[in-house]
């Protein structure tokens, strides 16, 4: 047993820093280091910048563009560039359909696909949740009927993140209506510039306009599109999930957030005497770095896991549970530590106000309530570490 | 960043493991609970005999200087069989304050060519007991509280002042004491450890159980004949419980799966309504929270493990604070938790789970509880 990194790990982590000091550009790390939204264009842009060095993908084997990087290497990779302030790399193409292509897809799905995925020139959104399928995915409602050389589709999606900046959209759509739930179930591709779909943007309490809803009116889908097989959707649904929850952890986000709150509740006064100094606001403060620390050495105990086994199992449901309940405390925290000055309600940069400069607090706050219901809310994860780990 | 083990280390846990299943049943348990010393004699005997007291005992001394990862092991067998013997007060506590090379952070003494070798070595046979006697009344978890005063005597040194919750002191044959050569009750330097007989003249104890059914005394010292071990000993003494505190961790950990694994076989048998209730989904989420609980302290107790002898004495007290106080609070949770969907028969006696909860609970409040580790880390922190 040792925690610590080898000397090829140790210069791999130098490389990553280096690479992202001279790389990221600077407007986008200021957003990101003051909470403030990162534009679609400006997570892609880092995405193309990684791109040109041969990191466009890298979570992906070397075959498909990918880095080839390990498990260890895509740890470090995520908390060097998290720490400096890089957006995260939008996971809809990298790590939830780049990976159902390669499992599942066929060789010209593959061609087509993954390149411009990796080259972040394909921007991609998912379109799973609908009006009456949340956490009950599989009642899902969406109508593919076959008509030759198309699907015809019809339906209804929602929660649909940033849908308006998306080039296709990756959906499950029931194609056998008589049969079983989570039988008759089939995996799109939908170029979202066919006709008859309609994007209409949800605005959530942070004032954000990150999700959308989206709408097909026999929208016309070629049968190649499809993949794998008609009725088989939800295989490759389940598979994605896995997929999801392990990068859902989180640390390296954390880690840099941990450095932030600390930062902000030593300029904040109570009774003359910076926050950091209050013994109650100190335990929490040390509470909330003592979960990151044990959640950073389980996060690298699955990892190590799966890379000598197989696909993310059920323990990845723990990353994601404890991995949001962390970012979720970071954020309220931090907000907690403005004391009234946390009521400012901002989310563009207001050098006139003087919690303008601590960025937006409240309004992550408020926008971070959301990680605990997406990606499988945490109710749904209990109940899979409790039927699919515990059996119970 | 490697989370095996190695052949070597894999087969001794698995030694462990197997004594444990075999020669520690509950109803075993049980009788040992009941006895005069509140374990077992023949048991400590047998741990010798196989080489677990020896593990930390450097070789030189006839020991096996193992290392925190074997240490790591026996104690999640320890945690998981709820073994009595004072495995963590004489070969873990009084073994690295006698040996004193714990951490390269503690200095050299001038009394190290004194070191006691002879007796580590008969405590790495099994043949002696030694027990730490450090903590004071009013002292809590503040190491540095020691008031008891060590005097110069003619034939070496003479303790007076008094000892709390000294755990096996009744059982052992000697004590490790911590007392002042110099300095005032709470400071740093002046700390020195003395090698105490437990049936010295002088000495006298107030006998008790704990809340785990093991035994300790309150001990009294009045101008007891004492054999200097180390001075300026607070570096060691810290090293030496920073260690003890990733036993404890391992220890708990072993308790913890236990606890979990037998809450999660009563709610698949036991039937109400119609069913079993482990099909209720609020009990469900219950021992989901309990599973990230038990495996966030495993993994603390690895973290603890590789720590636990850094050199920098400030990480590692950084390290391990955090360790116990996550530990504690799983151990709190995971107990309680486990107790409540037990329902009615969690109450008993008669079920290893309230033997579980009350050990660990009792490994909370050992060497600093949760909220005394919370305010360490938040002190330290970087």
């Amino acid at each position: 047993m040792n925690l610590s990194f080898t000397a090829a790990e140790q210069a791999f982590r130098e490389e990553v820093r280096a690479f992202v000091r001279e790389k990221l550009p600077e407007s986008t790390r200021r957003k990101v280091l003051q909470g403030r939204e990162v534009t679609a264009g400006e997570m892609m842009g880092w995405q193309r910048i990684l791109a040109e060095h041969g990191w466009g993908a890298p979570t992906w084997p070397k075959e498909h563009g990918g880095t080839g990087w390990d498990a260890v290497q895509e740890f470090i990779f995520d908390e060097e560039t998290a720490a400096y302030g890089a957006p995260r790399l939008l996971p809809f193409g990298l790590r939830m359909v780049g990976p159902v292509i390669m499992q599942f897809g066929n060789d010209a799905q593959k061609k087509r696909f993954l390149p411009r995925i990796a080259s972040a020139e394909d921007f991609w959104c998912q379109g799973y949740s609908e009006p009456g399928s949340g956490s009950d995915l599989a009642s899902l409602k969406t109508r593919a009927e076959r008509k030759g050389d198309h699907y015809l589709v019809n339906g209804q999606k929602t929660w649909i993140t940033l849908a308006q900046y998306a080039d296709w959209i990756f959906c499950l759509v029931r194609t056998d209506p008589a049969a079983q739930k989570q039988q008759g179930i089939s995996f799109l591709l939908i170029d979202m510039k066919t006709k008859g779909i309609t994007v209409r943007p949800i605005i959530t309490m942070d004032g954000g306009h990150e999700v959308n809803e989206v709408w097909f009116e026999d929208v016309q889908v070629p049968i190649e599109n499809r993949i794998g097989e008609e009725n088989k959707g939800w295989t490759y649904a389940k598979f994605l999930l896995g997929h999801e929850r392990t990068n859902i952890a989180g640390v390296g986000a954390s880690k840099r957030e941990l450095q932030r709150l600390k930062h902000i509740a030593a300029q904040q006064l109570k009774r003359g005497r910076p926050l950091t100094e209050d013994p109650a606001f100190a335990a929490r403060i040390a509470q909330v770095e003592i979960d990151l620390m044990a959640l950073e050495v389980t996060n690298l105990r699955v990892l190590a896991a799966e890379s000598a086994r197989r696909a993310p199992g059920p323990e990845s449901s723990l990353l994601k549970i404890k991995g949001t309940e962390i970012q979720q405390a970071l954020s309220e925290l931090m907000m907690l530590a403005m004391g009234p000055l946390g009521l400012f309600f901002e989310r563009e940069e207001r050098p006139d106000l003087p919690a303008a400069a601590e960025g937006a607090l409240s309004p992550t706050y408020c926008n971070f309530r959301k990680t605990s219901i997406y990606g499988g809310s945490n109710e749904i994860q209990k109940n899979i570490l409790a039927q699919q780990l515990l059996k119970l | 960043m490697d989370f095996d083990f190695s052949e070597e280390q894999r087969q001794l846990g698995d030694a462990m493991q197997r004594f444990v299943a075999g020669e520690y049943s509950f109803e075993k348990r049980k009788a040992i609970l009941a006895g005069p010393d509140g374990f077992s004699r023949d048991v400590w005997k047998q741990l010798g005999e196989l080489g677990f007291l020896a593990l930390l005992v450097p070789e030189e001394h006839g020991g096996m200087g193992a290392g925190p990862v074997e240490i790591l092991l026996v104690m999640n067998a320890i945690g998981k069989g709820l073994l009595l013997e004072p495995y963590l007060p004489s070969a873990i506590l009084a073994t690295l304050l006698l040996r004193g090379d714990v951490s390269d952070a503690a200095p050299q003494s001038r009394s190290e060519a004194d070191s006691p070798g002879e007796l580590l070595s008969r405590m790495a046979a099994g043949e002696v007991i030694a027990v730490p006697a450090h903590t004071e009344f009013g002292a809590r978890y503040d190491l540095r509280h020691v008031a008891t005063k060590a005097t110069k005597t003619p034939d070496g040194y003479a303790l007076s002042g008094e000892k709390a919750v000294v755990l096996h002191a009744p059982a052992a044959d000697f004590l490790v004491v911590s007392a002042r050569t110099a300095g005032a009750d709470t400071d740093e330097r002046g700390i020195s450890l003395f090698l105490v007989a437990r049936d010295a003249p002088g000495l006298s104890m107030r006998l008790f159980r704990t809340m785990d059914g093991q035994r300790a005394a309150d001990v009294k010292l009045e101008n007891v004949p004492a054999k200097l071990i180390a001075e300026n000993a607070l570096p060691r003494i810290e090293a030496a419980f920073d260690f003890g505190i990733a036993a404890l961790c391992a220890e708990a950990v072993g308790a913890l799966q236990a606890s979990l694994d037998a809450t999660i076989d009563y709610t698949k048998t036991r039937q109400q309504f119609g069913q079993p209730i482990a099909k209720f989904q609020a009990l469900q989420h219950r021992m989901a929270d309990m599973f990230i609980q038990v495996e966030q302290a495993r993994s603390m107790s690895f973290l603890a493990a590789m720590r636990c002898t850094d050199s920098d004495a400030r990480e590692r007290s950084r390290n391990l604070s955090a360790a116990k106080a996550l530990v504690g609070q799983a151990a709190r949770f995971v107990g309680q938790q486990s107790i409540q969907l037990h329902g009615g028969m969690g109450m008993t006696d008669e079920l290893a789970i309230s033997h579980h909860f009350r050990r660990l609970t009792a490994i909370e409040l050992m060497l600093g509880d949760t909220e005394h580790h919370l305010e360490r880390f938040a002190k330290g922190r970087a």
